[in-house]
């Protein structure tokens, strides 16, 4: 099947974008950008084809319209998809590309966030740590990098063995 | 004298630059504080400790808020790109140059640049404004500017890259823009640390020195391992946030004091490694606790030094 790429002006837009269309039903992937597109700190979602213009109407019901759509012509970057977990007794860790968020197990309170290098990490865990896993805000609804995304998946991956 | 080039957690923070002090937990600058939990402000944390210790100038901080969306970042970017030259006491009467030229006296001969958006235009503007400058400061690069430096091209201008070993696999991986996309094959555990230096190198994705932050500490000269640091081992500071900021920090002050890069590097790692074996650490322990050790840390390292 043919894809096609949405380019967005930031990875928030992305990630808002992303969270639109899997709601939606939408068959879509986050990847990350050819090389010609660039800038440093990118994502962008690859979609079928075909199914461009229905895709766009749903974006823009919610007002997430990319800046422009690219057909794929080489093979694109796949994000990390390896999770490692690390058990400290007391508290569970679990890493996704370069982001590590720890827990206590008892309480379910995130206790650390390390890893990672762009602006929002610090401003992640500001709002992370210190709350329960279930009360704590999710870095796709308030981060705006990759190492946000990265965190995001950490967050999913703990949950998912932590929470009922 | 070292510059520390940044952003703290706040979109409303403004851009501001001059003298870095500290006051509890928190750092001061040009009449606004900033808690110290990780990033920039731990590792200022960490540099002001340091050069409290050995009685040394302060840092110079350009801060500016940033929480990911990168306004913040590229606003910093483009005043450093306007006022760069007037660091090296050129002509001209920029406010950095006023700030730096009051509160230091003395010219800034090494830049740390650390969490700020990768934006890799950005940062060839800001290398070529370095350029331009009649001596060329030592130039350290880690976090969000460390990615951007190596996706440029242009890491072999650097000085000192420190990343930990995740990040090392994603400089070994010539395709990688970012640690996020770093390729399954390039394995980031411990034993193959030596093999992602290589092939950091080999691609000129590497600066002329790194320190590798980790189970074992890797400093590393112009692609060979000059030294490994690996006690005492505290398993839980993985989990910490900050860690690295502060190693980058300790080791930032250092060599603004005029030691060797390679120097300062391994006496900052037995520093950082020290300073959280003090601390007591729990997965739980917040970077602060592991600044406050410094003091201690440099005491017991100097003293084994002689």
């Amino acid at each position: 099947m043919e894809r096609a790429i949405l380019v967005f002006d930031n990875t928030s837009e992305v990630i808002r974008a992303e969270g639109v269309l899997k709601s939606a039903g939408w068959s879509i992937r986050v990847m990350g950008p050819p090389p010609e597109i660039r800038s440093g700190c990118d994502l962008v979602i690859e979609i079928p084809l075909m199914e461009r213009l229905n895709i766009l109407r749903t974006l823009e019901r919610k007002g997430l319209l990319p800046i422009e759509t690219v057909p794929v012509v080489s093979p694109l970057l796949q994000p990390v998809d390896l999770f490692q977990s690390k058990d400290f007794g007391d508290y569970l860790m679990v890493r996704a590309a370069n982001m590590k968020l720890t827990i206590h197990k008892k309480s379910l309170v995130i206790v650390n966030i390390s890893g990672g290098g762009c602006p929002d990490v610090p401003y992640l865990a500001e709002a992370m740590v210190g709350k329960k896993l279930d009360e704590s805000p999710s870095p796709r609804e308030i981060g705006h990098t990759l190492c946000g995304y990265a965190l995001q998946l950490a967050y999913e991956e703990i949950k998912r063995q932590c929470l009922p | 004298m070292f510059a520390v080039v940044g952003t703290v957690p706040d979109e409303d923070f403004p851009l501001v630059s001059g003298k870095v002090t500290m006051d509890g937990d928190k750092i001061c600058i040009q009449g606004h504080s900033v808690p110290v939990n990780r990033g920039t402000p731990a590792l200022l944390a960490a540099a002001i400790k340091t050069c409290e210790t050995l009685n040394s100038n302060l840092p110079f901080g350009c801060l500016v808020g940033d929480i990911g969306k990168g306004a913040g970042s590229r606003r910093l970017y483009a005043t450093l790109v306007e006022q760069l030259t007037s660091f090296d006491s050129g002509p001209g009467d920029s406010q950095l140059k006023t700030d730096k030229r009051s509160e230091t006296g003395t010219d800034l001969n090494v830049f740390v640049f650390h969490y700020l958006q990768p934006d890799v235009d950005w940062h060839n503007r800001i290398l070529m404004a370095m350029e331009k400058m009649r001596k060329r400061p030592v130039l350290i690069a880690d976090a969000g500017f460390m990615y951007a430096a190596k996706m440029s091209g242009f890491a072999a201008e650097y000085d000192l890259f420190t990343p930990d070993a995740g990040e090392l696999a994603f400089l070994a991986d010539e395709a990688a823009p970012h640690p996020f996309y770093t390729r399954g094959f390039v394995l980031h555990e411990e034993n193959k640390i030596p093999e992602l230096i290589a092939r950091a190198y080999e691609h000129e994705n590497a600066a002329r020195c790194l320190l590798v932050k980790g189970k074992t500490d890797y400093v590393v000269d112009e692609k060979q391992i000059h030294a490994t640091v690996d006690t005492p081992l505290e398993d839980a500071m993985e989990a910490m946030g900050g860690t690295g900021d502060t190693l980058v920090g300790i080791v930032s002050a250092l060599i603004g004091t005029g030691m060797s890069v390679i120097k300062a590097a391994a006496l900052a790692a037995k520093v950082n490694r020290w300073a959280g074996h003090y601390a007591r650490p729990t997965p739980a322990t917040q970077v602060i606790e592991i600044i406050e050790q410094i003091p201690r840390a440099f005491s017991r390292v100097l003293r084994e030094e002689k």
